[in-house]
Order: structure tokens, then C-alpha cells, then sequence
């Protein structure tokens, strides 16, 4: 593959409640090649959209980055500070926000509302020049030039994003981070969401990182997935290897949960709860619900080791297993 | 068959929403029959705008079919009397999709606990509801102690869902009707939650309609499934032929648009496919 356009490292987030401190997200490593589309799933709480928030410097107190890189084409962005920072985001990485229902400005046309965003980053474009670049931008998303009049309570949930999509891509980001971009649609209207999106960003060949907890919508839609737990990514894998050779016991299980729509079978979820990024328990953090948990798991944190061709894992099982069939 | 013997039975429901120009027919000829000896889960799926939470507020008696009738337990439901419609309130109860919205902010979860056994009079003492909330919360597995004494916004989603569920146990109602239940819930949880749902109706014989967008987990859970779209059931059956053969072109569509977790199955399936009835 190419040089990566994304190189994170040992990225560390916290929030401070009162005098505790909560790893949100701790020594978070992976890299992007360009056009590539990585999916990262999670339980709630598990530190996907602190990560995502984080890459893009919008997370706010009591959140604080304590440590780590994130080099996007050869800017390191935890490093920009204000006019900087400002004309980074969105001209090199944007963000199609979870709620699109709540994120476009009630009060604006939609044309307006894409012209403003190209008008903030580039000061020398002409207005005839931005009018046919919304034109286009709405086109590319499937929505007829009409909808640039309307204002967003016009317009359906699908739309909206679709909205919400072309203003994501209207500056050819270099990355563009999707937040559950979908969860407020029905299932038909989600895929043709999906296909916008997927269809736009290999157009202007920007990265892509899907953030959600729906499986099936990963499988169908990106190439690598990761999967956070506790604050740590805990695996990640190229799609068709996480789903047919999944290597830590919790993306097992949670591929297992799955309701199956070919025949009928018993439900199995996951036994006990995510723990309190507070009240961590010692050793690795999946431990205590984990079927295949040995001492070494109860008593030191499994380092993300290379498990293959773009894989990664956090498990001393699978560590031990691999150095065994070495 | 004699009325009496159905839990319930919607024959014909027809719902319009305005008039003249306006006229929106959310609902058109439902019919859905639950027999009182053999308690069932029932799907009622489709997609956004199919009518499925209309369908699910008509069971719940809080909407007054246009056409058609609405009966339960041989009673129609318009011509019930106060008491009888308070118990309908006992023995049908909701849930909703969103449990973080249902619960009142400023009270403990001992508090929305107690409240319906007090209105309901199903306890005299205080010892007795304690027992009876301990009971409900270890069928849907909380431990007392988890919960109680917090306030709604202490615990996690799946935890409230749980809460909400229990609930309705402790008022040992007949018929559930559950409004999107798991999906604001984690994948890890949504199986567990589930899973009670078979449970309630195999041990205490309750009948679930269970209202979903979701297919799998409606084949999973379901005995008979109806296939809402644009307000008119386009089929139904039991669960295992309606989502496992589908005849219909717009269950084939509502299949074909779920994303399957096996990047080695195509998504398939587009709006261009949608019947246009």
C-alpha cells in the first residue's frame, strides 16, 4: 500500500471528573492510507467518538489530549494552534456529524449553508465561482439543485445527510471522519446514504473513518475495523479477515451476538458490562468477562502487537497462540 | 370462535390522519388477532412512516381507530367502562424505544418502581413491593443494589431499558407492546434484551408485539411477522417463511437493504426496487 495519509500515535485523551482522571482513550496507534475507509466500533462509552472528536481537535473540557501524534500529509494536527488549526479542519479533514437532523442551521437555505463553509477557506473564490461549486457538490450527492432553496426542516432525514455529506466533502478533505452517520435512518434510505458517501469520498480519494456499532452496515461498508474497548483499540483487522477469522475473544463474541437472518438460533450476548473507565480492573480490561481469560490476563495489560498483514491485536491468548503455531 | 377467547383483536384498522387535501391514511385494513390460550410475539416491521408505531399506539389504546374495531379480551375497547379500562392499563403496557426519555430526571429508580405497584394496588406494604421490585429486577438481570437509589441519568442505557422492562413485569401484564426496544441499545446488550422478551412469554405466558425496522432479530424472536408499507400489511405469516422466503416485492427490498456482517455478501437492493403500490 501507499505511504499512509493518517499516522496516529500513542494518542492519549482523558477527562478529568472532579479529582479522577478517566483514560477515554489510551495509546491509540493506527495508520490511513489514502482512499482507505477504516471502521472503528465500540460499545457506548468504549471511546470511539472521543477519538474521532480528538483527531479533529473539537473535543472540548473537561476532555484533554495528554500525549500522541496525528500526522496528516505530513502535518502533525495536535500540534496547530488557532488561524492554523481553524483552516485545517475542514479544508484537510471533516466531519459528517451523528445527528444531521441537529447539526445543519435551521435558519439557512442550504445553498447558503455550503457557500459559507467554501467562503471561510477560499477568500478568492467569486461568488459565480462557489454558486457552481454548490450546484455541483449538491448533484454529486444525489440531491436536485432545488434543495440548495429549501431550508433543513424541508427536508427528510436522508436528505439532510446527504447535506451533511456534500458539506463534508465541498473542500476535498484529505480525511473525513463519519460519526454513526446513519443511525437515525431507515434501513433502505441507510444504504443509499452509504453509497453517497462511499461514492464521494473515492472521488476526491480522501480517507475515510466510519465510527458506529452497527456490524452488518461495517461489513458492507469499509475496508479495515477496529474495535475499541475500555479506551483502548483493542483489534483491528481488514474487513474480510475480522469477520471470517476474528483474533480477540471480544470481537468473537461480538460477531457471534449477531441475530442471524438465515435461520433461528439462540441469542448469546456478551456476559457482564464494559467497566468504568473510573474503576478499571487490573490487567487487561476485558478480563473479567472474557471465556478465555488466563492469570497473565488478570495481571498485566496485553500491549497492540502486529497479528498480520494490516492486523493488530491487544490479547495475550492470541499472542501465546501465535507464538505457538510459529 | 368465541371473541372472548382472543387477547385481543384488531379487525380492520383504519387510521386517517386530517381531511380534504390534507387526508393522510396511516393505516389501511390491519387486522391482527391474539388468541388468549397461546401467547405470542408478534413483528410488526417496515420502514419509517410505514404506520408500525401508529399500529403499536392503536394496541396500546391511546389512538382511536377511523374504521374497524378495536377488542380486547371480548370487550370492545370504546365502549369500556373506567375500571375496566384501568385494568387494560395494568395488563398492557409499553416500551419504548428510547429509554433514556421515559423516565422522569428527578426521581430515584425506587421511586418509578413503586409508583404503579401503589397505583395499581397489586401491594399493601411497603415490605411486599420491596419484594416484588427485587423479584422483576432479577428476572431482567439487575441486582437490586445496582440500581436502586440512583437516578436515571446514573445508569446506562441497556441497564434502563432493563428497568423499564422489569416494570412492566411487576404489573403481570398479558400483552407488551415494545416500540423499537433494542435500538438505541449496544449490539453486546440487544441479544440479552431479546432473549427476555422469548422469555416473558414462554414462563408467564405474556404476548409481546414487538414493533422493528430489524429483521434479524424480529426472525429471531418472533412467531408471526406483518410487513407494514404505506400503512397496509403487504404480508404476513409466521416468521420463519415471511423473512425466510419473502413473496412480497417490498419485503424482498426491506431483505436485500439489510447490511449483512459478511463483507462476502453483496448489499443489494436500491430505492428504485420500492413497489409503488
Amino acid at each position: 500500500m501507499s505511504a499512509p495519509v493518517l499516522d496516529v500515535r500513542n494518542l492519549s485523551v482523558s477527562y478529568l471528573i472532579g479529582k479522577q482522571r478517566a483514560r477515554a482513550a489510551a495509546d491509540i496507534s493506527f495508520t490511513l492510507s489514502a482512499g482507505e475507509r477504516l471502521g472503528i466500533v465500540g460499545e457506548s462509552g468504549s471511546g470511539k467518538s472521543t477519538l474521532a472528536l480528538a483527531l479533529m481537535r473539537l473535543h472540548k473540557p473537561p476532555a484533554r489530549i495528554d500525549a500522541g501524534e496525528a500526522w496528516l500529509a505530513g502535518t502533525d494536527i495536535m500540534r496547530l494552534e488557532g488561524e492554523e488549526l481553524r483552516r485545517f479542519r475542514w479544508s484537510e479533514i471533516s466531519l459528517v456529524p451523528q445527528g444531521a437532523m441537529n447539526s445543519l442551521n435551521p435558519v439557512m437555505r442550504i445553498r447558503k449553508q455550503l457557500a459559507d463553509a467554501i467562503e471561510a477557506h477560499w477568500r478568492d473564490w467569486s461568488r459565480a465561482k462557489i454558486q457552481a461549486r454548490v450546484q455541483e457538490m449538491l448533484e454529486r450527492v444525489g440531491l436536485s439543485p432545488k434543495v440548495g432553496d429549501l431550508y433543513p426542516h424541508e427536508l427528510s432525514g436522508g436528505m439532510k445527510q446527504r447535506v451533511c455529506i456534500a458539506l463534508a466533502v465541498v473542500l476535498e478533505p484529505k480525511l473525513i471522519i463519519a460519526d454513526e452517520p446513519t443511525s437515525a435512518l431507515d434501513v433502505v434510505v441507510q444504504r443509499l446514504v452509504i453509497q453517497t458517501l462511499k461514492d464521494v469520498q473515492e472521488q476526491i480519494g480522501a480517507a475515510l473513518i466510519m465510527i458506529g456499532h452497527d456490524m452488518g452496515l461495517m461489513a458492507q461498508s469499509v475496508d479495515r475495523l477496529a474495535v475499541m474497548y475500555a479506551g483502548r483499540m483493542v483489534d483491528i483487522a481488514p474487513v474480510r479477515d475480522f469477520f471470517h477469522r476474528p483474533l480477540h475473544p471480544y470481537s468473537q463474541l461480538l460477531i457471534s451476538s449477531l441475530p442471524s437472518l438465515d435461520e433461528t438460533k439462540p441469542l448469546t450476548g456478551i456476559p457482564g458490562m464494559q467497566p468504568s473507565l473510573f474503576d478499571l480492573p487490573g490487567g487487561c480490561s476485558f478480563h473479567p468477562r472474557c471465556p478465555s481469560a488466563k492469570d497473565l490476563c488478570r495481571q498485566t495489560d496485553p500491549a497492540f502487537l502486529p497479528t498480520g498483514p494490516g492486523r493488530g491485536t491487544a490479547c495475550h491468548v492470541v499472542r501465546e497462540s501465535l507464538d505457538e503455531s510459529r | 370462535m368465541n371473541p372472548a377467547d382472543n387477547l385481543l383483536q384488531l379487525a380492520g384498522i383504519k387510521i386517517v390522519f386530517g381531511h380534504g387535501k390534507k387526508r393522510f391514511v396511516a393505516l389501511d385494513d390491519v387486522s391482527i388477532t391474539i388468541a388468549a390460550d397461546r401467547p405470542k410475539i408478534i413483528t410488526i416491521a417496515g420502514e419509517s412512516g410505514s404506520g408500525k408505531t401508529t399500529l403499536g399506539r392503536v394496541a396500546l389504546g391511546l389512538l382511536a381507530p377511523s374504521e374497524g374495531k378495536f377488542i380486547y379480551r371480548g370487550r370492545d375497547f370504546e365502549m369500556m367502562s373506567g375500571e375496566e379500562r384501568k385494568t387494560f392499563r395494568r395488563e398492557v403496557q409499553a416500551i419504548f424505544q428510547d429509554p433514556f426519555s421515559v423516565f422522569n430526571p428527578f426521581y430515584t429508580i425506587d421511586h418509578l418502581l413503586r409508583m404503579p405497584l401503589k397505583s395499581f394496588g397489586i401491594v399493601k406494604t411497603r415490605k411486599e413491593a420491596d419484594d416484588v421490585i427485587a423479584e422483576a429486577l432479577g428476572r431482567v438481570g439487575l441486582r437490586p443494589e445496582q440500581v436502586l437509589g440512583h437516578y436515571p441519568h446514573q445508569l446506562s442505557g441497556g441497564q434502563r431499558q432493563r428497568i423499564v422492562v422489569a416494570r412492566s413485569l411487576m404489573l403481570r401484564p398479558k400483552l407488551i407492546v415494545a416500540d423499537e426496544p433494542v435500538s438505541m441499545i449496544d449490539a453486546s446488550l440487544r441479544a440479552n434484551i431479546l432473549d427476555r422478551l422469548r422469555t416473558l412469554r414462554d414462563e408467564f405466558g405474556i404476548s409481546i408485539i414487538y414493533i422493528t425496522h430489524d429483521l434479524a432479530t424480529a426472525r429471531q424472536v418472533s412467531d408471526e411477522v406483518h410487513i407494514l408499507y404505506h400503512g397496509k400489511d403487504v404480508e404476513s405469516g409466521d416468521a420463519a417463511s415471511v423473512i425466510g422466503a419473502p413473496s412480497h416485492a417490498y419485503t424482498r427490498l426491506l431483505m436485500s437493504s439489510i447490511p449483512r456482517p459478511d463483507p462476502d455478501i453483496p448489499w443489494a437492493g436500491s430505492l428504485a426496487d420500492r413497489p409503488t403500490h
